[in-house]
């Protein structure tokens, strides 16, 4: 291995389009979390319900064998997991740290217990299609550019899409100030006509579905199996990224393309019979999480009312 | 808020009877969800539970096996109260859990010609540091920085599990086995934990658990450093005030509870296993802090609940093998236990009267 293999262009080439492609997972959990987050409502149940996304993705797509029904699938059942995260957190006001954690238990417990019962213990896993690369004509034909930006699968485009869309509505829309209004200022919020635990919900189960959809897109798309635990942290990789981000969904992308490109040279590496042993390759995005965290941190100063139950007529 | 013709207001402080209560409603209510899972698997949860019960307590075999498997959760579980009643957010048990197992693994091979209590001694101080170590980068970095110590102790166990599954298959392996399954040497005899019922694998381990839980009751609400730790945990602004140095107050707390779960590790290793495995801990770091939780952050609640949870991993696998419900369900019933003690805490917080 040297430096020439790793400049040559086709493999910076295909190094940066597996970016794209493995960042995916992470931008519609983060974008998700962002918008939960921004609402007021810390969700660290993220890897849960990502889980769930994963699986009922995962079992629609199988049984039905229409791919979209499963990403559907995937993304009402985070919408599920997200509505109970909101009832504990909204309506109940209890600690959002030990409800996530209770959301986390369950989504890992739930995904894997329906997953044995619904396929059993087969010689071999079942697996579905997965999604076939749109090329989009004649755009992919640009050298180099064509290649990483423009030869993804559907859910890729749609994250690419996803993250200027989610800043017109945090900060273009009346319900993106409300939404912000709602996480940095709740009682002035509510003073002036907002309401604001109904907010947090759409919130909540909104940025659910996109969590979901982060776990379909790790099954179907990726994968194309379901095992246990098979998020191993992205979706508190996610939250991560989110602080990276500071709540602002440009950055936050940026965040999810450093870390896609993490995985990309890693799954390269191995590939390449690197001279490291494969599980210190495997660390490395756990290690780079948290040193982007001490970087980022002191910094990093979340919406205001973050975490912290809003109850009406109280002052 | 009314309901019909009735009210529901937050009554006054609960009584201790509504704080027990609480627990166990989040037990039965847990049961009772979980038994729609069970019929969903196609099993009647009659049965499944019978099995699960007497796979648990059915004889002095499976008795055993419970305790065996509370040893481990209760010493996590006692990590996690020092550092929940801190208000400091430790997820890492099972990374810290990992430290002191690779630390015992360590003094067992290499410290075999130390007198058998000398050793003991050895093995339970180098993985009580080793866990410590490993929780204290997470406590520091909150400290310190001000980062969010779930991410990081999360990020810390995968960091740990892969280190684990490198040591077993490089430096530690054990190149005599054939078959090529990666795991280290048997660690030297001296440094085998005595077994407390012969025919059995209860091992003295399940001592070091409650003498463990004593103390921790002890430090907690007994010594300044114990009072300083639940003051940060219950107002860190007016702790500062008080003059409490809140930082050290914070890294002291992940220091003793990656120490607790590194003890856990030293009796996987010790009592159990006598090598180094690549699966050396089955979630015992996440299982441990729904113990600490369901014994409502109390050392000698946690020893119920600890017995409690071990049962349940006993009983689950007993229940798997008569019946073939997917033992995975213990972790779905922990989700479940968390979400419906909150539910409890806020139950007893109000009455309902008639309006």
């Amino acid at each position: 291995m040297s430096w020439e293999t790793v400049l040559n262009q086709a493999v910076l080439v295909s190094l940066l389009a597996g970016t794209l492609r493995l960042s995916t997972p992470i931008v519609f959990a983060a974008i998700g979390e962002i918008l939960t987050e921004r609402a007021g409502i810390l969700n660290l149940g993220v890897e849960g319900i990502m889980l769930m996304g994963a699986f009922a993705g995962f079992w629609g797509a199988f049984h039905t064998g229409n791919l979209w029904v499963g990403t559907l699938l995937g993304m009402a059942v985070g919408a599920l997991m997200a509505f109970l995260m909101a009832f504990f957190s909204v309506t109940l006001r209890v600690d959002q740290v030990i409800s996530g954690m209770g959301i986390y238990f369950l989504g890992l417990g739930l995904s894997s217990f329906l997953y044995r019962i619904t396929f059993g213990i087969r010689i071999s896993p079942p697996t579905v299609e997965g999604f076939q690369d749109l090329p989009i004509p004649l755009l992919n034909r640009i050298p180099v550019l064509g290649p990483i930006l423009f030869q993804h699968n559907a859910l890729v485009y749609l994250a690419i899409l996803l993250v200027p869309l989610s800043v017109l509505v945090l900060y273009r829309t009346t319900f993106g100030l409300q939404v912000r209004a709602a996480g940095e200022n709740p009682r002035a919020a509510d003073t002036l006509g907002v309401n604001v635990n109904l907010i947090r919900y759409l919130c909540v189960v909104l940025g659910g579905v996109l969590v979901g959809l982060g776990g379909v897109v790790l099954s179907v798309a990726h994968l194309r199996m379901f095992w246990e635990n098979m998020t191993v942290g992205r979706g508190f990789i996610a939250i991560a990224i989110v602080y990276f981000g500071k709540w602002h969904p440009y950055r936050t992308f940026a965040g999810a393309l450093l870390f896609g490109g993490a995985y990309a040279l890693q799954v390269w590496l191995q590939a390449m019979n690197a001279p490291v042993p494969h599980q210190l390759l495997l660390m490395f995005p756990y290690l780079l999480t948290v040193a982007v965290l001490a970087v980022v941190a002191r910094e990093a100063k979340g919406p205001t009312a973050l975490g912290v139950p809003f109850r009406r007529g109280e002052y | 808020m009314k309901i019909l013709n009735f009210k529901v207001e937050e009554g006054p402080e609960p009584s201790t009877l509504r704080k027990v209560l609480a627990p166990i409603l989040a037990i039965l209510m847990a049961l009772l969800a979980a038994a729609v899972l069970i019929v969903m698997a196609g099993a009647s949860p009659w049965v499944a539970y019978l099995s699960l019960f007497s796979g648990a307590f059915g004889s002095v075999q499976s008795l055993a096996e419970t305790l065996v498997k509370a040893t481990p959760l209760l010493l996590v579980a006692l990590g996690m109260i020092v550092a929940f009643r801190g208000r400091v957010w430790n997820i890492g048990g099972e990374g810290q859990l990992i430290a002191g197992a690779i630390a015992a693994t360590w003094a067992g091979l290499n410290f075999g010609y130390l007198p058998k209590g000398m050793l003991f001694l050895v093995v339970l101080a180098v993985s009580f540091l080793a866990g410590a170590l490993w929780g204290a980068i997470a406590g520091a970095l909150k400290a310190r920085l001000t980062v969010n110590e779930v991410i990081v102790t999360i990020m810390m166990n995968y960091i740990a599990i892969y280190g684990l599954n490198y040591l077993v298959r490089g430096p530690l392996r054990d190149p005599s086995i054939a078959g090529g399954f990666p795991m280290s040497p048997l660690i030297a005899s001296s440094a085998k934990w005595p077994r407390l019922i012969a025919g059995t694998r209860l091992h003295v381990g399940v001592i070091v658990a409650l003498l463990a839980a004593g103390v921790i009751y002890v430090f907690l609400f007994r010594t300044p450093w114990g009072y300083r730790i639940r003051a940060v945990g219950a107002n860190p602004v007016a702790a500062r005030y008080g003059g409490i140095n809140v930082l050290s107050s914070i890294v002291l707390a992940m220091f003793l509870s990656g120490g607790l779960a590194g003890l856990a590790g030293a009796g996987e290793i010790c009592g159990l296993h006598y090598r180094l495995l690549d699966g050396i801990s089955t979630g015992y770091g996440y299982t441990g802090i729904v113990v600490a939780l369901l014994g409502k952050l109390n050392p000698f609640g946690a020893i119920l609940a600890a017995i409690f949870f071990g049962a349940m991993v006993v009983g689950m696998e007993a229940m798997q093998r008569a019946i073939g419900t997917p033992s995975a369900l213990v972790l779905a019933i922990q989700g479940l236990v968390v979400l419906f003690m909150l539910v409890g805490d806020v139950l007893v917080r109000y009455r309902v009267r008639r309006a």
